[in-house]
Parts: C-alpha cells; structure tokens; sequence
C-alpha cells in the first residue's frame, strides 16, 4: 500500500540545511497499522507529510496506492489526497463550521451532490459515535469529540490510508484509550491502512502491528511491535518501551534495592505471549534452593497478545543462582540481571 | 426647534445626510471588495503560503503602504485628474468616491492581512490535505474562518469613511461635512455645525453597533 525508498527530504535555511528525512526505507501493507515513534524533531512529522505530498522528497520515492506522491501534482494530487485521510494533534475544525458541515466539507471537495452529502454525514456521525451533536459547534465539543469529528471527516471520501498526526497527543488518557480503540474499530470494520506518529509507547503498544522509531531523521529500528518491546536493540528504543513497562519511581526504587540487599541478584524477566501464563516462580522456589521475592510486576496488553515486566530478587547461593537463571532462559522469558548502574 | 436651532434648515439638512449616507454606503461595499482582494493577495503571496512571491508581495506591499501613508485631503488633490477622467466631474458625491475608496482599500487590505494571518496554519493544512483547491480554500476556509476579524474590520473601516466624507464634503463633494463647513462655520451658523456633527456622531454610533452585533452573532468561537 506504501512504499518508501531511499527518501530524503532537507529544509533549506538561512543557518544551513536541515536534513529532516535522511535516507527512509519502509513498506506498509494493506490493512496494517504502522507506528512511526520517535521525540519532537525526528522527523516523524515531515515523514508523515510526504505521505499525502504535503512536503515533496528532496529524493527518492514515495509510492501510496500506487501513485508517487513526490511527483504528481495539480488535479491528479488533489485526486490523490482525496483517498488518503488526514487527522491531526490540534484536530484542524473549521469554527465556522457545525460537526455536520465540518464532516461534509472533505465531500464538498470531492464535488459529492447534496443529498448524498448528507446521507454520507449521516453514516459517520453513526460510525463515530457523535449522534445528537450533528448541529454543536466544534467550541462546544470535548477534545474527544472534537477528534472523533476529524476522524468522521478523514473517512468521509472512503479513504484508502489513514494518517494520523499525534492524534491523541493533546487528549487525556481515558479519551486517549476511547479514540484509540475507535482506530482500531476503523482498520477492521473498513481495512483501512493506518500510519500514526507518536512520541507516547502507549498508543503503539495498544494499536500497532509494526514499529518504527525515528532519531534524527532516520530509521533506527523497525519491526513487529511485541519483537521490539521483548529485545529493543537501540538505547532510543529501550527507553520508548520503559515508557510502557516501567514507571518513572521503578529506578529510583531498584537502586534503592541494590542498596538493601547486598546478597543475591536483582533480575528482571521479560515475558511474551504465552509464556505470560506460566507458574515460573512456583517452579523456581520448588526446583532450586533460593528465596524468591517479588518486587514489582506488570503486565501490558499488545495488539498481538500480551507482555509482562516481573522485578525480582534471588537469594541463594552463586552456583544454584546460575542454575535457576540458565532454567528461566530456557522457558523463553528473557532475563536481565540488574546491576548497580 | 426653530428657536433653538433658527439657522437649520432641515430639508437641507436631510439631503446633506442622505449624501454623506451614499458616499459611505459606496466605498464601504467597493472597500471590503478591493481590500479584500489585495488583503487576500497580501496574505497569500507572503512567505509559506500558497502563492509564495517575494517580487509580488513586495509591489503590492509597497502599493499599500504609499496609499495608506497619504493623507487623505493630499489624496483629493492628487486624484483630481483621475477623478475627472472616471466620474467626468469633481464637484458632488459620486466624485468623492475615487479618493475614498483609494484611501480606505489599503487601509483595509492590510486589517484582512492580519485577519487571515490569525487563522490557524492547521485548518489551511487539513483542507489541502482532503485535496481542496486554492479557490476553495479561500472561499470554504480563508473567508468563513475570519469573518469575524473582517467585519469588525471593516466596521472601524467605514467609520474611518464617514470621516473622510467629511472631509471630501469640504472640497465640495456635499454631505454633512460640506454642510457645517460652509453653512456652518464661513456663515458662523454654530447651529448648522453642531447638528451636522450630531448627526455624522448618531452615523458612527450605528455603525459601530451594527458591526459589533454582526461580528459576536457570526462568532462561533
């Protein structure tokens, strides 16, 4: 559905070239939801634009439903853009305009007759969950409400891709979670394709098939959503997914920790899928002579199954130490031993 | 009334009001249509809009600024010869017409400047997005989403117009102006001068309540 090769786009400014873009590689299928993750000023934002030629590459090619969006323009781009929906952080509302006018205004575009219009608005009011708002202004709407009518209005001309520009970025967590699951609810009811931008590991953790993270422009590392929370390779990445799995105060309270018990090891496990459910540390207690205490546990759900952080301290001697961790690697949990750093 | 106000005649007094009325009404709805047009060009020719053009924002910028910066009465004298050859004439109302509009366009064109820069880059963005084209996005974005900062503007506008007619009216363009210049004070008819300003201050009034009551009804912010 996208394609992306060898794309680079560079700013021109009076203090010197900035390379936005540099060198971007990437394919998204059919029916995907793909995550683009990365802090401001990675570029994830100018990458996004190239997507509907909103920015043109400085090189390379940008293949969406099989035009290159990077060459096309005038009427054929406009054609384009038509089927390529677009929401956004701020939403982009027109004040002037009610929840009704705002989701026909993508139809009136598209040059859609009247009565149709309206039967079309009709169906993604339903489809959003916004009936008995039709005629409010977007000032007299929640944030929610307000991005679930930029959603109506990206839908309404039955794009093929959706993009969303950190969608859920200026809404709380509760409504976050709502919009997100209303995505989710789209790319299966219509097979919408979904490329999102984010700087928050929550909303790929919850919607994303496929990751990317972005630092400076490039593509750093990119995959299946649970193989990069289970082994993140780069540093950026590692700390994206404690964003998830660890709360800030989890640091502060390992070192603490490390202070207090100066025996044993303090090791975190990192459990994917099924291996979620297994009696692990029964196992460990029973087969080993160690003591075994909790400290801290989590588990997140994924769009492809769940994954859980376990925080524990073993105490015991070396040998049956090494023992029980060489058993913990063979039940497919990952195993790090936290050390004083 | 004929006591208090001995010189006025109010028949007179009438037509001079009607006249003041019609030089207004006229180069306000000639005004918001010509600042309109170069606001909008102004806007879009700027520095990452649409039409991006340093050359032409420049010369339109440059048009503005020097017909704008000329005083008003100085703007009568100078479009005497333009006058002439557009009306056929420079005495009466329909002559003011030329040096109104000309002074007040620019004027204009540079509050619909601001009115458009205040609109949200995002909203221009997502209409691009869904595949709009310019003439939409001025019609459909541009217009509705600064409505508000139009009329308000053109409000101060028009009340900058009764003014300037005033002003015209004492080059013999008639109205109220004309009036309490030349019934009132070269006839020393204190009276005459102090209806006449009564009467352009009641013009003011009105129109400014119109605007503001315009402006917060179409407000849905």
């Amino acid at each position: 559905m996208i394609t992306l090769s060898n794309v680079t786009k560079i700013y021109k400014a009076a203090s010197g070239n900035v390379t936005a873009v540099d060198n971007v590689n990437l394919h998204v299928a059919e029916g995907e939801i793909f995550g683009i993750i990365g802090y401001s000023g990675a570029g994830k934002s100018s990458l996004l634009r190239l997507l509907n030629g909103l920015e043109k590459p400085t090189s390379g090619e940008v293949i969406v439903h099989g035009k290159d969006m990077g060459k096309i323009s005038g009427k054929e781009l406009r054609q384009a853009r038509q089927q390529i929906g677009m929401i956004f952080q701020h939403f982009n509302l027109l004040w002037s305009r009610t929840v009704r006018e705002n989701i026909a205004f993508p139809l009136e575009i598209a040059g859609v007759p009247k009565e149709e219009r309206m039967k079309r608005v009709d169906e993604l009011i339903q489809l959003v969950g916004l009936e008995g708002r039709e005629n409010a202004y977007p000032s007299q709407l929640s944030g929610g409400q307000k991005q679930r009518v930029g959603i109506a209005r990206a839908l309404a001309n039955h794009p093929k891709v959706l993009l969303c520009d950190e969608a859920t970025s200026a809404l709380d967590p509760q409504t976050t979670d709502s919009i997100l699951d209303l995505l989710v609810d789209i790319n299966e009811r219509l097979g919408l394709t979904i490329v999102l931008i984010t700087h928050e590991m929550h909303v790929i953790r919850k919607i994303c098939d496929r990751v990317a993270v972005m630092e400076n422009g490039k593509i750093v590392e990119m995959g299946e959503v649970l193989h990069v929370f289970r082994k993140p390779e780069q540093p950026i990445t590692k700390r994206f997914v404690q964003q998830v799995t660890e709360p800030e105060e989890t640091k502060e309270a390992m070192t603490h920790l490390l202070d207090q018990y100066p025996n044993g090891k303090l090791v975190q496990l990192t459990f994917v899928g099924d291996s979620t459910e297994q009696p692990l540390i029964t196992q460990l207690i029973r087969q080993f002579d160690l003591t075994v205490n909790i400290l801290q546990g989590k588990i997140s759900q994924t769009h492809h199954g769940s994954y859980g952080v376990l925080f524990i301290h073993m105490d015991g001697s070396d040998e049956d130490i090494e023992r029980a961790l060489a058993f913990i690697r063979q039940q497919q949990v990952e195993v790090e031993v936290m050390t004083n750093e | 009334m004929n006591n208090l106000f001995p010189n006025v005649q109010w028949e007179t007094i009438w037509a001079a009001t009607s006249e003041t009325l019609y030089m207004t009404g006229m180069a306000v709805v000639a005004t918001f249509v010509l600042g309109l047009i170069l606001g909008l060009l102004l806007f879009l020719t700027s520095k990452g809009n649409i039409w991006e053009n340093k050359l032409a924002n420049t010369f339109i910028s440059a048009f503005v600024n020097i017909f704008r910066s000329i005083p008003f009465i100085i703007l009568i004298i100078l479009l005497i010869p333009f006058t002439k050859f557009v009306v056929g004439t420079i005495l009466g109302a329909d002559a003011a017409l030329p040096a109104l509009i000309i002074g007040a366009a620019p004027f204009y064109a540079r509050m619909v400047e601001i009115a458009l820069r205040e609109i949200d880059k995002g909203v221009i963005e997502a209409a691009k997005a869904m595949g709009a084209t310019t003439a939409t996005i001025i019609w459909k974005v541009l217009i509705p989403e600064s409505l508000p900062a139009l009329i308000s503007g053109i409000t101060v506008t028009a009340i900058a117009l009764v003014g300037y007619t005033a002003m015209a009216g004492v080059v013999g363009a008639g109205g109220l102006g004309n009036l309490a210049y030349l019934e009132g004070f070269q006839s020393n008819h204190n009276d005459v001068t102090f209806v006449a300003t009564v009467l352009i201050l009641v013009i003011v009034f009105i129109i400014q309540f119109i605007g503001d009551f315009v402006t917060s009804k179409i407000d849905k912010r």
